[in-house]
């Protein structure tokens, strides 16, 4: 039964995926709905931001620092990988040193 | 039909590869950590290392995987997983929607197929965020290292459960939130208009979890609403002129 649950789960996630992309062949041309689709990684990706980044930590200050030290990055034209290492180091170093200030 | 340097016939596809395999590497690291946890939940559902690592592979989705096995721990019936996978992952119809139009209309259709079998929000993330359009192999490279890491990292959490020092676990989970922000800021210091937006949306993100009505919603739900209602805004307040579309990002 578990494997059925699986390839159901599998399914109706592929299907969400996939419609669009095969269902949508050409490049649309009403200019509200192209410009709607332009903004909608950018809303989407910084709802999915904040206030989570605050929440993946263990202390909400280190997340917090890490999504300062990330946006300094990435304006200053790091690349995806740099500024991945630099939240990633922000929040090992802050936590560090909350430890140690305990 | 102008060649863009990343149009999928551009050669060389290899460098696409390259390209995507190095912008993976930290998405499979974030993966990796985050599917720990995962790995727990399968474990509580009462499935194995193996299926958890299948349904990993096939799924790649962190809330949607989670939510199912869940269900299946409480007891649940096919229809019900249906409808959950479904209703949490329909942020992917509008990415999906969005990915398109970034798509050479002269690529080869298999690869759509191919395509949409890897895209999450991460893997859409960074493929977005290059010019152009949309090299395939340059998603490829990046579902080649990142989808291992969330698979492994399922298996794994099921086998040991958090074995991660959770200094770690906090450290690796951020990396994820870094990459979007690695898509989002650099078109914000072109543009004002995502500049504002994004603001906009950190705020509203942040007042929708607090919010009494709005917070009893699941987050899929949240973050669709959300999407939906201020992409019709920006669209509507700030329409995008079609040469605009062809040489920003």
């Amino acid at each position: 039964m578990n494997w059925i649950y699986i390839a159901v789960m599998a399914a109706a996630t592929y299907v969400v995926r996939v419609l669009p992309m095969t269902l949508i062949k050409k490049p649309i041309r009403n200019r509200f709905i192209r410009s709607f689709l332009y903004y909608v990684p950018y809303i989407t990706l910084s709802i999915m931001t904040f206030p989570a980044i605050v929440e993946a930590t263990q202390y909400p200050v280190a997340g917090a620092l890490a999504l300062a030290i990330g946006i300094v990055v990435a304006w200053f034209g790091a690349d995806l990988f740099k500024v991945a290492v630099s939240c990633c180091g922000t929040v090992l170093i802050a936590e560090w040193v909350i430890t140690l200030l305990k | 039909m102008k060649n863009n340097k990343y149009s999928y016939k551009a050669p060389p596809n290899k460098t696409a590869f390259q390209a995507g395999l190095r912008n993976g590497i930290p998405i499979g690291f974030g993966y990796f950590a985050v599917a720990f946890s995962l790995g727990v939940a399968v474990r509580d559902a009462g499935l194995s290392w193996f299926q958890g690592l299948i349904a990993s592979w096939l799924c790649t989705t962190s809330t949607g995987e989670y939510a199912v096995f869940s269900l299946i721990a409480a007891g649940t019936t096919v229809l019900e997983i249906a409808l959950v996978t479904l209703i949490i992952n329909a942020r992917y119809l509008l990415m999906s929607c969005a990915a398109t139009q970034r798509l050479d209309p002269e690529m080869p259709f298999w690869h759509r197929y191919l395509l949409a079998f890897h895209l999450t929000d991460e893997l859409f993330g960074i493929a977005i965020a290059r010019h152009g359009t949309l090299n395939p192999y340059f998603s490829y490279g990046a579902f080649t290292v990142a989808v291992p890491g969330w698979a492994v990292g399922t298996a794994l959490g099921t086998v040991v459960g958090s074995i991660l020092p959770p200094s770690l676990t906090s450290a690796l989970s951020v990396a994820l939130y870094g990459m979007f922000l690695a898509v989002i800021v650099p078109p914000a210091r072109q543009n004002k208009v995502v500049a504002g937006l994004i603001v906009l949306c950190f705020a509203a993100s942040y007042a929708s979890a607090n919010l009494p009505l709005v917070r009893e919603l699941s987050d899929g739900m949240r973050i669709i609403l959300l999407t939906v209602v201020l992409s019709s805004a920006a669209a509507l307040l700030f329409p995008r002129k079609d040469e605009e579309e062809a040489t920003t990002p």
